[in-house]
């Protein structure tokens, strides 16, 4: 019965992340100890409680700042899937954000009703066409992604300044005009349960997207064709996948994920504006982050975006004891830095599980007897490979 | 002719730190290892430069205290960038995910630390690194406006390292070793070649170049550090694609951004461009997407190491 458990393959990667975590989280307390040393303690148990600190405004405040990260880590944890890498989430937010202020603003004669629909589409739409750029430009030019998306960012910020200047100016404020009431999401009563104005019904649009996501991906023809493309586009035009289309699917798909965020996050009602300023939107990078924690898998990216916003909830808490937030992005890169060793996480857990017998004394001939499990077997056979080439190295 | 001589000598100040950097990433991504973490190497090299040079410009001033900022910048910048090399030669990890953790993790060091010890965020310096003209050379007709008058030592620096780089790639029995390890390891270790020292070797001498690319692009365009360098090394892997990873072409690719940046930032100093009707943003995006589309019809034939990503493992076949 345990060893059903110790072998299933979701189960290793939970505990190779939690060690992650584990690391991370230390490094942190480190780093809080190194800083000062008298408040380490208390500040660090604050970054542990993050959300729960504030009853019930916490954990709206943990959805607040979730909610856009959840939507770009979607976007880059899609793109991932289907072998792209979409740096390019910052510009597609951005675009997102800007039409959805525009139409947020501008529109005013979309019936009340369905105007934050409107915008909210708009902004998809939007993430959308940035996103499909770099896809078209692989797809028919073979330009690398990582390199047309970066430029595709700046543009994109270039674009909605210049906008936001001609269209919808606050030039007092250097920021975006007010979007009107009816374009703001609809509170559905959540802000008097959670007791702040922050909170709307955005959260279960993030959860829609995770689950129609979560679908594409594991459960159509159309997503599978898109991850088969990701992992070898040769043998999927072989197999008579129409791969160029893929591509851009693929990266248009990602784009309206951004955008989607981009609405979501300026159409909260939380007072939040664009500013005219030369400077990414962060949101897109933090999705990067949030997607590999999540290991690219929908609602592992739903649980990561929950847990970095989390953190950084402490994070920002933890200036009552004249610490500085940022500690929280270098826990949440250690733990990225981690996780990047899963697979040498998983072969010590394994070994840790199955405790092969060795001879101690003569450890290097003598192949590991695996005791339980038969995936050991293989973690065996190919340390032995390593160990006799390591040999005939040490005889050379 | 005073304006052509403006240009150049802007273009210096945006298109040096990007060669520098940009040839960083050559020598990684040729050794086979995918260096995403450029931006963050040039973070923490900018922040120990001018960390050193806020601490000792006291004491010292002018091109000695900028040299060894230089030096620091350098060695910072290969410590740091040993965690990538360690994530991607030793545990086999996902490039991108340690890339990513590293370009995640420096600025977030830099603001923390500085804002720790003196408060703020941005660490002022004294700019006493500025030369107006280079004695003797400054005099030489056309040439020495161009190059020796209104300019930084990094300019040199960088110019160097540009002549170095190529040299190493491409003349050297460790240029040859490097660029085997890239494009087929199993050959290289078949002939008995290192090909894990090789890949440490592209990837610390990567955050050497790195860590004095972030100095470089910060010494002649501010004078305080704010824990970014306004990804200048996001836009040098850009420069590194679009010079198919070859020491002569991403010469010309960081010298064709740093014109087209140069109009971008300083077109309100050029005569013929001040009188257009055109946006100041319109200007701001050009270098952009001139890239966009000068990569659009250059792409066809992508000339990426062969390995490149790939973790080397001895045991594999």
């Amino acid at each position: 019965m345990k060893t059903k458990i110790f072998q299933n393959e979701g189960f290793t990667s939970f505990l190779s992340s939690l060690a992650a975590i584990v690391a991370g989280l230390l490094v942190g307390l480190i780093i809080l100890f190194v800083s000062n040393s008298k408040d380490a303690i208390p500040a660090f148990v604050m970054i542990l409680k993050g959300g729960f600190e504030d009853g019930s405004r916490g954990l709206a405040q943990v959805i607040y700042f979730a909610i856009p990260i959840i939507m770009t880590g979607l976007s880059v944890g899609f793109a991932f899937k289907t072998g792209l890498f979409n740096i390019g989430a910052s510009g597609q937010f951005k675009m997102g954000a800007f039409v959805a202020i525009y139409i947020g603003v501008k529109w005013s004669s979309v019936p009340a009703e369905i105007h934050w629909l409107v915008a909210l589409l708009g902004a998809m739409v939007a993430g959308a066409v940035w996103g499909s750029g770099p896809g078209i430009l692989k797809a028919f030019f073979n330009v690398n992604e990582v390199i047309t998306s970066i430029m595709m960012n700046y543009i994109g910020m270039y674009l909605v300044n210049m906008s936001i200047v001609k269209t919808i100016y606050d030039s007092l404020k250097n920021q975006t005009k007010p979007v009107l009431k009816s374009a703001f999401l609809p509170k559905a009563g959540m802000d008097k349960l959670f007791n702040t104005s922050n909170i709307s019904i955005g959260i279960f649009i993030v959860i829609l997207a995770v689950i129609v996501i979560y679908i594409i991906l594991q459960k159509t023809t159309f997503g599978y064709e898109l991850k088969a493309c990701g992992s070898n586009r040769e043998a999927s035009r072989y197999a008579g996948i129409n791969e160029k289309r893929s591509i851009i699917l693929s990266m248009l798909i990602a784009g309206a994920l951004s955008g989607l965020g981009g609405g979501l996050l300026y159409l909260s009602g939380s007072g939040k504006y664009i500013h005219v300023l030369d400077e990414l939107a962060p949101e897109g990078f933090s999705g990067i982050s949030v997607a590999l924690l999540g290991m690219s898998h929908p609602i592992g990216i739903f649980l990561s975006g929950l847990f970095i916003a989390h953190l950084e909830v402490g994070g920002f808490n933890i200036q009552l004891y004249n610490y500085v937030p940022e500690i929280i992005d270098m826990i949440i890169s250690v733990i990225i830095y981690c996780g990047a060793f899963a697979l040498l996480f998983k072969q010590i857990i394994k070994k840790l599980i199955t405790k092969p017998v060795i001879d101690t004394d003569n450890k290097d001939n003598v192949e590991p007897v695996p005791l339980l499990i038969s995936g050991a077997d293989k973690v065996s056979v190919h340390d032995e490979a390593n160990d006799v080439t390591r040999q005939e190295e040490d005889e050379k | 002719m005073s304006t052509v001589y403006f240009i150049a000598q802007q273009t210096m100040y945006f298109a040096i730190p990007l060669l520098i950097v940009a040839l960083a990433g050559m020598f990684s991504e040729r050794s086979g290892i995918v260096n995403i973490a450029l931006e963050g190497i040039m973070i923490v090299g900018a922040f120990f430069g001018i960390g050193f040079i806020n601490i000792y410009q006291k004491t010292m001033s002018g091109q000695t205290l900028l040299i060894l900022a230089v030096l620091i910048a350098g060695l910072s910048g290969a410590l740091f960038s040993l965690f990538h090399a360690f994530a991607s030669i030793n545990l086999k990890a996902d490039q991108t995910i340690s890339g990513t953790a590293l370009n995640m993790f420096a600025p977030a060091f830099a603001i923390y630390t500085a804002r720790m010890i003196q408060g703020v965020q941005q660490i002022q310096f004294i700019d006493t690194f500025y030369i107006r003209s280079v004695p003797i050379l400054g005099d030489i007709p056309v040439l020495g406006p161009i190059l020796f008058k209104n300019a930084y030592i990094t300019t040199y620096i960088g110019l160097i390292i540009g002549l170095i780089s190529w040299f190493v790639i491409n003349r050297t029995r460790f240029g040859l070793r490097l660029r085997a390890c890239g494009e087929h390891p199993q050959a290289a270790d078949s002939v008995g070649i290192n090909v894990y020292r090789i890949r440490y070797a592209g990837v610390i001498i990567s955050g050497v170049l790195a860590g004095i690319g972030g100095l470089a692009f910060v010494v002649p365009t501010s004078t305080n550090f704010n824990a970014t360098v306004a990804g200048y090394g996001f836009l040098a892997l850009a420069v590194l694609i679009f010079g198919q990873w070859r020491t002569n072409k991403i010469f010309a690719a960081a010298f064709f951004f740093g014109v087209m940046k140069t109009f971008a930032s300083a077109y309100s100093g050029i005569p013929f461009l001040k009188g257009l009707p055109i946006s100041n943003e319109v200007y701001k995006m050009i270098p952009y997407i001139a890239t966009l589309i000068v990569l659009t019809f250059s792409s066809k034939n992508s000339q990426a190491p062969r390995a490149e990503g790939i973790p080397y493992d001895k045991g594999s076949r």
